[in-house]
């Protein structure tokens, strides 16, 4: 059978197994195994991709069995474009792991494994298509990291990671309540053959499970004011973890989230329900950039970037709800766009960030002087990510903000117009805050070592990708489109 | 083929080495001035070959899908090689003078690498196709001056960098701005001689005009037009090359060059006409002008004169694009030119009382011209072609804004020219009196580099503005030969005007 090669149950299989291998190889070992699996996800992602475009979205039932009674996987272009971010992002993290964790070791005995089960937890989720299996993904997904902002022990992170655990379980209960009812009114749980039974008149007990399944997704994705949770877990966390963490896990509830609107619950939406969730948007950018600004430590004020980059995510909703077909279209591509830049982008950033800790043996912005005469490719590495942040051309960043501004302008929504354009500058502000201490000399009694070179490549190959991808984006809008409604 | 790459080259020919020179050594100074130099002459030769099929009646164009209906296209026409031969030429001296200028400073190879990474942006301004890919290169440009305004690292310098952000990332948010509103309205706004929104339905000109304001707005940030000028006398805190750069060959003329081009290329200079849109533009220039001049009078730092002079100077070429008519259009355009060969030249003379002398301000300008009489020749050369007078480059400008004033019938422009050459020359003449007539006061503040047979001062720091001001005085001279700027800029308004003349 040529099931057998379908690259979509491997996605899942391959970072379970490899996880559990560096489980058993002993503590901190299987770095280098992880590094050549994440190489092969990588290259089964973009087989899938480009099957998905030869053949149109598709279905895999597991071992044969198909629903309801075997587990399905489904692949469009939208969750085609999550799987190729997560692979691409993970790999040069990956990289990066391995050199950090040789040079600062604190954290390092569970990292693989958590990594390994993260991935699948990821990769499973994106491919799911029942709403219990994609409780069952966001569980795993949700322990994982967890576990990952743990692993460095000592009392500030394990308070962050309990603080993480609190909100992670909140928000899946919440969805798996909203799972239940909806199991009890249609008595499925399978996507497709839900989506055509919930319309417009559908009973009170949908739209509670609505409403509860999508605000237990908005905590895990940390949307304003559901964000208290992630500063303290994404700035606390060893680097590569912190990326991880920034890149890939908020994301998977986004993408929850707009499948959820766009797809299932689309007969149920308002115009005021998507306003909210643009105003929860401008209010995290808003917020999440002025806490950027004020913060002296550098993960801090980047994870506080993550805040308020998750708002320009939800300014989508407003845009592609009840509007023309092409301004929709057009919310979506930058929506989606949005977030794979950032992936990119934070996990470079958190990777420069955590090189720039290791060489100055601190985490401050105020002694960051001599970084740009010693380590200038990292600090190179930061200023690009910081252009795909800001949105300045040509990155992903800005692609991402041009489409969500022609869409804004073509549906006449300006204030959100304002909106990216303040965000855009006060972007500039914070990441010009530590571009412009790095540049200074050194202070006297402060110290600027060497980091080994893997650290700064990989941040550089992350950052390289998100402007690159401004200006070869086309592909992935068409990627995108696959499987999408016209 | 090579059609489609020569544009892309001449960005790349800057690019590239600027990416090199970053991960350069400090040490590896030869390598580094090699790097500079081939990628300069290689831009010089590529435009050679641009300027001679352009002559030909050839276009240029290399283009680019970003996404679905957003192309980055470059794009060599005769308006993009004026200002891409003036920032090439222009360029190479500098990258000679800042050899010479920053000899033995650390950070060499941050501020090379960063320096091209300029002129890159600089090229790209000048060959954008459109309204998308003009906002991605004037953007970079912010970002590559950024860290060369902060090079010292001083309080001052950061302070500075810090308004000089403020003001351009502003100013570039209000690009993005006009611009998305535009491609919204009009789709894909290509630069086409004669423009092309006059053909857009009656009922968008009233969102035309708030576009062209913002827009405007947005470009007159770099152009330094009143009141958004406040960065540029801050900026001269940079050091002398930095300087050059940004009021001769880059940031100044980029803004003053995206105005040309939405005027005559996007909105078309008689639709703009027709909107009531280049009065107003044409007063705003007018006080840019006056003001400019006014406060350069009461400056004793030469650098802040002589920015303040820029800010003045800059807005001839916005206020020649107003003015209606081809010969208006010529004078601005040429301006372009002028403005840029007479500037540098002060600049780099500015440059050379400094690190020779340690003369920062025009009250310790007594009797150098003695001590620096090539400098200061070359200094005087600059200074009367600012002021006007014939034959230097200077007078050909406002002789042809002159004419487009009374061609346009606006004939109260005549006054502001007027005007503003008196003011020229009350700024420049005291400080030409001082250098030549006064005897020098003792010591010099700080000599650096002293006297060594016939070189008053490094040879590096002196040959590039003995360069530039002989070219002042022969653009001026043989402005009528078939290869002057001024030919140049006939044959662009030609061009332009002959889109709409049917």
């Amino acid at each position: 059978m040529t099931d057998l090669l379908d690259p979509l149950p491997w996605l899942i299989v391959l970072p379970l197994a490899w996880g559990t291998l560096a489980f058993l190889l002993g503590p901190g070992r299987g770095g280098r195994l992880a590094i050549a699996a994440i190489a092969l996800q990588l290259m089964l992602a973009l087989q899938l991709a480009g099957q998905l475009l030869g053949n149109g979205a598709r279905v895999h039932a597991v071992g044969g069995w198909g629903a309801p009674l075997g587990i399905d996987l489904m692949a469009d272009g939208l969750a085609a474009v999550m799987l190729l971010l997560t692979q691409a992002v993970a790999l040069p993290l990956a990289v990066f792991a391995r050199g950090y964790f040789a040079a600062s070791p604190k954290g390092r005995e569970l990292f693989w494994p958590l990594t390994g089960f993260l991935l699948a937890a990821l990769n499973a989720l994106f491919l799911s298509a029942d709403l219990f299996n994609i409780y069952v993904t966001l569980e795993l997904l949700g322990l994982a990291a967890v576990g990952l902002v743990a692993i460095a022990g000592g009392r500030q992170p394990v308070t962050a990671a309990m603080r993480y655990l609190l909100a992670t379980l909140l928000g899946s209960g919440a969805y798996l309540l909203g799972v239940a009812l909806i199991y009890g009114t249609y008595g499925s749980v399978s996507l497709a053959v839900l989506t055509p039974l919930v319309t417009g008149d559908a009973p009170l007990a949908v739209t509670l499970a609505t409403a509860l399944m999508l605000a237990g997704l908005l905590l895990k994705t940390a949307l304003f004011p559901f964000h208290f949770w992630l500063p303290p877990a994404h700035g606390g966390a060893p680097a590569p973890v912190s990326a991880l963490l920034s890149a890939l896990v908020i994301k998977a509830t986004f993408y929850l989230v707009l499948r959820l609107w766009l797809e299932l619950f689309a007969p149920l939406t308002t115009v005021a329900a998507a306003q909210l969730l643009g105003i929860l948007g401008v209010a995290a950018i808003l917020w999440g950039s002025v806490l950027a600004l004020t913060q002296s430590r550098l993960k801090m004020l980047v994870a506080y970037s993550t805040v308020a980059q998750v708002g320009y995510l939800f300014l989508l909703f407003p845009l592609a709800t009840l509007v023309p077909p092409g301004v929709a279209d057009s919310a979506v591509q930058g929506g989606v766009m949005q977030a794979v830049a950032h992936g990119l982008a934070k996990a470079a950033m958190f990777a420069a960030a955590g090189s720039m800790i290791v060489a100055t043996g601190r985490d401050d912005i105020g002694h960051l002087g001599g970084v740009g005469a010693r380590l200038p490719l990292t600090l190179f590495s930061f200023g690009l990510a910081g252009v795909t942040l800001m949105g300045l051309p040509p990155s992903a960043g800005f692609s991402a903000k041009w489409l969500l501004l022609t869409a804004a302008l073509e549906s006449g929504q300006w204030g959100w117009v304002a909106v990216m354009i303040v965000g855009g500058l006060l972007t500039a502000a914070y990441v010009f805050k530590v571009l412009r201490r790095a540049f200074l000399p050194m202070a006297a009694g402060d110290r600027v070592t060497r980091v080994p070179r893997t650290l700064e490549f990989s941040a550089f190959a992350l950052a390289l990708a998100s402007i690159l991808l401004g200006l070869f984006g086309a592909p992935l809008l068409y990627l995108l489109a696959i499987g999408r409604a016209a | 083929m090579s059609d489609t790459w020569l544009p892309a080259l001449a960005v790349l020919s800057s690019l590239l080495p600027g990416l090199v020179i970053f991960f350069l050594a400090e040490s590896r100074i030869r390598l580094r001035t090699a790097l500079n130099l081939i990628g300069a002459l290689a831009k010089i030769a590529l435009i050679g070959i641009m300027l001679w099929g352009v002559l030909n009646d050839h276009e240029y164009v290399f283009r680019h899908t970003v996404l679905p209906g957003l192309d980055l296209v470059l794009k060599a026409d005769a308006l993009a090689l004026l200002f891409v031969s003036l920032s090439a030429v222009l360029w190479l001296f500098t990258t000679l003078y800042a050899i010479g200028y920053l000899e033995g400073a650390p950070n060499r190879s941050r501020f090379f690498g960063f320096f091209s990474l300029c002129v890159t942006a600089t090229v790209g301004v000048a060959m954008a196709g459109n309204l998308f890919t003009f906002f991605l290169f004037y953007e970079l440009l912010t970002l590559a001056t950024y860290p060369l305004v902060v090079h010292r690292g001083t309080d001052k310098a950061l302070r500075a960098g810090h308004v000089y952000l403020a003001y351009t990332l502003a100013g570039g948010a209000l690009l993005l701005i006009g611009t998305v509103w535009l491609y919204s309205l009009a789709g894909q706004v290509d630069f086409v001689h004669g423009g092309s929104l006059a053909a857009l339905p009656p009922g968008t000109a009233g969102q035309l005009q708030v576009i062209f304001l913002i827009l405007i707005a947005g470009l007159g940030v770099k152009a330094a037009l009143v009141p958004l000028h406040g960065w540029l006398p801050m900026a001269m805190v940079a050091p002398a090359p930095v300087s050059a750069l940004l009021h001769a060959v880059a940031v100044v003329k980029a803004g003053a060059f995206g105005i040309v081009r939405v005027v005559y290329e996007v909105y078309g200079i008689e639709f703009a006409q027709s909107l009531a849109l280049l009065l107003p533009l044409a007063i705003a220039a007018s006080i840019t002008i006056i003001w400019g001049s006014l406060r350069a009078l009461f400056q004793d730092d030469l650098k802040r004169r002589l920015a303040y002079s820029t800010v003045s100077q800059v807005s001839y070429i916005v206020l020649g694009v107003t003015l209606f008519g081809p010969l208006g259009t010529i004078g601005g355009l040429v301006h372009l030119v002028h403005q840029g060969i007479m500037k540098i030249t002060l600049f780099f003379c500015a440059g050379n009382y400094a690190e020779t002398l340690g003369i920062h301000k025009v009250s310790e300008m007594d009797g150098v011209g003695r001590r620096m009489p090539w400098t200061t020749l070359a200094f005087s050369l600059g200074a009367f072609g600012m002021i006007g007078v014939p034959p230097l480059a200077g007078f050909i400008s406002k002789w042809y804004l002159g004419l487009g004033a009374l061609e346009a019938g606006m004939p109260w422009v005549l006054a502001v020219l007027a005007a503003s050459s008196l003011l020229n020359a009350a700024y420049f003449l005291p400080i030409l009196h001082r250098a030549w007539f006064k005897p020098a006061g003792g010591a010099w503040p700080d000599e650096q580099i002293p006297q060594r047979g016939r070189w008053e001062t490094a040879p590096l720091l002196l040959i590039p503005p003995l360069a530039t001001a002989a070219a002042t005085l022969v653009v001026g001279l043989f402005a009528a030969a078939a290869i002057s700027p001024l030919s140049w800029a006939e044959l662009i308004a030609v061009r332009e005007y002959l889109a709409w003349i049917p």
